[in-house]
């Protein structure tokens, strides 16, 4: 018997007629496909697409194709479910992958289109008038009081009723991703980036490495069921503080870092020896109530000095109640990430079939904040396959008062979305600790090419704003009405809150 | 005007000084103001603090990093006492709630009478001393680093779940000083899903009470050499004797792998 009945999923081609022989696509590939004698020889079954090899060929002389096999046609039995099928039967394991959800589930950001102006209302030009992107993220008070400020003016009266917010440049910031599942290098990139955004990187939940200290105002530090690198002096050095119950690629699963990726630094970053592995409960074991969460929102503001502390949750079901008890515990923010979010481990079969899609999330939580009045007290951050400024500017009209990114970084950083995080060899250098490897990114090159998709789409965005003839993204947060649906039936609609285009 | 929260006044602590002592009544205050007037005494230099008629103020000296700081507490410490703390000593003549040593960095936590549910949690360094009894959820997910270790020593029995994830450190369990002695000395799924560290229970543990994830066996003489200074100084600060401690022999818990699930998974 072969060792397995699954088939290559891709074919590496070679021209060699115009090859140079030059074995660089030997040292690029992370997961060494190629064999070198007197030319680079491929093997297919390793290959998972992720164009390192093709985009460092000088001779640009490498193909990757799908293997054209052809399997009997059966829409039921899919040539993916029949491969996973035999991969069970060999190892009887549960199958891990990563990134996002892949499957063809009906992606509503593409059935949603914005409004613009025209003749009766003008429309805005960014380029000559301000337009505001600034967003404050946290809670906002049900009153304020002011007091004349002897010049004429107001200003806000002592113990106004204002508390802390952070005051972000452009409403985008990091999604979590851990120093262990990338790199040292993304997460310096990413804070570097953070910084001169004027927006904020979040560590996830393996802690703060020393080298990212410098850049501690624009970083938000995460509190897992782990508690990995977690005391009091991250707390106090975090602009916030994030308590991570789920994420939306693995509800209601923890976390789990193999042991092979806890080298020296990223142990002494999670502070847990080397080689073991770093499991996150699936919950956190003293938090089995809105009563428990809030004990520990207040634990670590007392702990914290009163910092911002927020609350990411994957979307599910019941997210409207769950968000409203989330904003009654005490949060400054709820971070709703949906069922397409990345993540750099997770079982298959939860990824693909656990959540809900975020454009529902965002709009029932934000409707429910409303109705309970008491949306003022919290943002909303809004996760989970935020792919353009397009997909922003439909988050924030639908309720959202931040999005996160956190796949859309790595592809800046070069990421092919080849779902193989997992294995910890990815050819990019960027989930993955391999020297060899992460050394693929020099962080200020890193954070250059990030801060230039920030600052691409918050461009795109004013844009956007100026054709809907608003000069601040405060008067699009929320708004519905300059959103319409085409293709969604009458019932997301409903909950959507939007109204089919003609309407 | 004056907000009453939970029944307790937002007011600063009554404060007077005895020697070099810091003395807040926490009668009636709420948490805020309490651990408010305590972080500012720290941060004026005062290095020992004494509360008195604590009744369940949450948080008492959580976040605190003072190496010299000590705080004593009359009365009953509230939930989450000396959480997130890296290095003062808190010292309890009463009663502690659930979250004793909450991811507790560094420090000591001495507690004359019971302590509730989820002690020690996620604690990578420090002591937490019990004198009596635990309640469900103690020492889930402790872990070490070098020299950091966490020690938990728990003077009476303990409910299910003890040391549950642990993933280091060392957690004691002696059934002594306790309310309930017809109970078995600890619940079910003791050491479940645990992949480092050590539990030693004073006496015998029943195989149904295990997790699948350890192995149980009788201390041996070198076991017993790394206990006892740990046996010693808990019973100094508790003022118990050390003879009738060590008078049973020991169990000693350990994990079987300190990668319980590294076969688990199949990567596509
Ligand atoms: S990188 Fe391109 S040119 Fe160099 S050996 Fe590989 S296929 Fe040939
Ligand atoms: S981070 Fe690397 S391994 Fe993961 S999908 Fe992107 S290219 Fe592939």
């Amino acid at each position: 018997m072969p060792a397995t009945f699954i088939q290559p999923e891709f074919r590496v081609k070679i021209d060699y007629d115009k090859c140079h022989k030059c074995g660089r696509c030997v040292q690029q590939c992370g997961w060494g496909v190629y064999d070198f004698n007197e030319r680079p020889i491929p093997h297919d079954e390793k290959c998972r697409a992720c164009h390192r090899c093709v985009t460092f060929c000088p001779a640009r002389c490498i193909t990757i194709e799908r293997n054209p096999l052809a399997y009997r046609d059966n829409e039921n039995w899919s040539a993916p479910l029949r491969k996973a099928v035999w991969k069970q039967a060999e190892t009887g394991g549960v199958l891990l992958t990563s990134m996002g959800n892949p499957q063809p589930y009906p992606r509503i950001f593409d059935h949603l289109l914005l409004d613009a102006c025209q003749v009766t209302n003008p429309s805005i030009d960014p380029l000559r008038e301000p337009m505001e992107l600034r967003t404050y993220l946290g809670r906002k008070p049900d009153a304020v009081t002011v007091e004349p400020d002897g010049q004429g003016g107001f200003r806000l009266a002592e113990g106004g009723g204002v508390s802390r917010n952070i005051e972000l440049a452009t409403p985008i910031i990091f999604s979590p991703m851990s120093y262990g599942s990338v790199s040292l290098n993304v997460h310096k990139s990413l804070a570097m980036a953070a910084e001169r955004c004027g927006i904020l990187m979040n560590t996830g939940e393996g802690g703060l490495h020393e080298d990212l200290y410098p850049y501690q105002d624009h970083v938000i530090v995460q509190v897992a069921s782990g508690r990995f690198g977690v005391g009091p002096e991250y707390l106090q050095r975090g602009a916030a503080i994030e308590i991570k119950i789920g994420q939306g690629a693995k509800p209601g699963i923890g976390g789990h870092l193999p042991g092979e990726k806890i080298n020296k630094e990223v142990s002494s970053t999670r502070m847990i020896p080397q080689g073991t592995d770093a499991i996150s409960p699936a919950p956190h074991h003293d938090i089995y109530s809105i009563e428990d969460l809030r004990q520990l929102i207040y634990a670590l503001k007392e702990a914290s000095g009163y910092k911002p502390v927020g609350v990411k949750i994957a979307a599910v079901h019941n997210v409207g109640a769950i968000a409203s008890g989330i904003v009654r515990a005490g949060a400054d923010y709820v971070y709703l990430d949906g069922f397409r979010g990345g993540t750099g481990a997770a079982p298959a079969v939860i990824r693909d079939h656990v959540g809900i899609p975020i454009e529902i999330a965002i709009a029932v939580v934000d409707q429910r904040l409303r109705d309970e009045g008491i949306r003022n007290q919290a943002s909303i951050v809004a996760a989970g396959s935020i792919r353009s400024s397009a997909d922003v500017a439909k988050a924030i009209a639908l309720g959202a008062d931040v999005v996160a990114i956190g796949t859309a970084a790595l592809v800046a950083l070069g990421c092919h979305v080849c779902q193989s995080c997992h294995t910890g060899s990815c050819s990019w250098g960027i989930t993955t600790q391999k020297p060899e490897l992460t050394r693929r990114i020099d962080p200020e090159w890193g954070a250059e090419r990030v801060s230039n998709l920030v600052h691409a789409w918050s461009h795109e965005l004013q844009e956007i704003l100026g054709a809907l003839g608003v000069n601040a993204i405060e008067s699009l947060r929320g708004s519905r009405e300059r959103l319409r649906s085409i293709g969604l039936d009458e019932q997301t609609n409903r909950i959507l809150g939007v109204k089919p285009a003609g309407m | 005007m004056q907000q009453v929260i939970e029944g307790y006044r937002q007011v600063a602590p009554a404060m007077r000084a005895e020697g070099d002592t810091v003395v807040l009544d926490a009668n009636g205050v709420y948490y805020q103001q309490l651990n408010e007037a305590i972080r500012s005494a720290v941060s004026a230099g005062a290095r020992n603090i004494r509360i008195e008629n604590a009744n369940g103020q949450r948080y008492i000296g959580a976040g605190l990093r003072a190496r010299d700081l000590r705080i004593e507490v009359h009365g009953t410490a509230g939930n989450d006492l000396a959480s997130f703390m890296d290095g003062p000593t808190v010292e309890v003549f009463g009663n502690a709630q659930d979250g004793v040593g909450n991811t507790m960095a560094s420090g000591k936590v001495v507690v004359h009478g019971d302590a509730g549910d989820v002690l020690g949690y996620g604690m990578r360094g420090g002591r937490v001393y019990v004198r009596g009894d635990v309640g469900y959820r103690v020492g889930i997910h402790m872990k070490a680093y070098e020299s950091l270790v966490p020690v938990v020593v728990c003077g009476g029995k303990a409910r299910d779940f003890f040391g549950e994830y642990m993933a280091g450190g060392v957690l004691v369990l002696l059934g002594m000083n306790t309310q309930f002695p017809g109970d078995p000395i600890a619940g079910s799924f003791l050491g479940t899903g645990m992949h480092g560290g050590v539990i030693y229970v004073r006496g015998d543990v029943e195989p149904w009470q295990c997790g699948k994830e350890v192995g149980v066996a009788e201390a041996s003489d070198a076991d017993m050499a790394e206990l006892r200074p740990i046996l010693e100084d808990y019973c100094a600060a508790l003022g118990l004797d050390l003879d009738e401690v060590l008078a049973q022999p020991f169990t000693r818990i350990v994990p079987v792998s300190h990668r319980p699930y590294g076969k688990l998974y199949a990567y596509l």
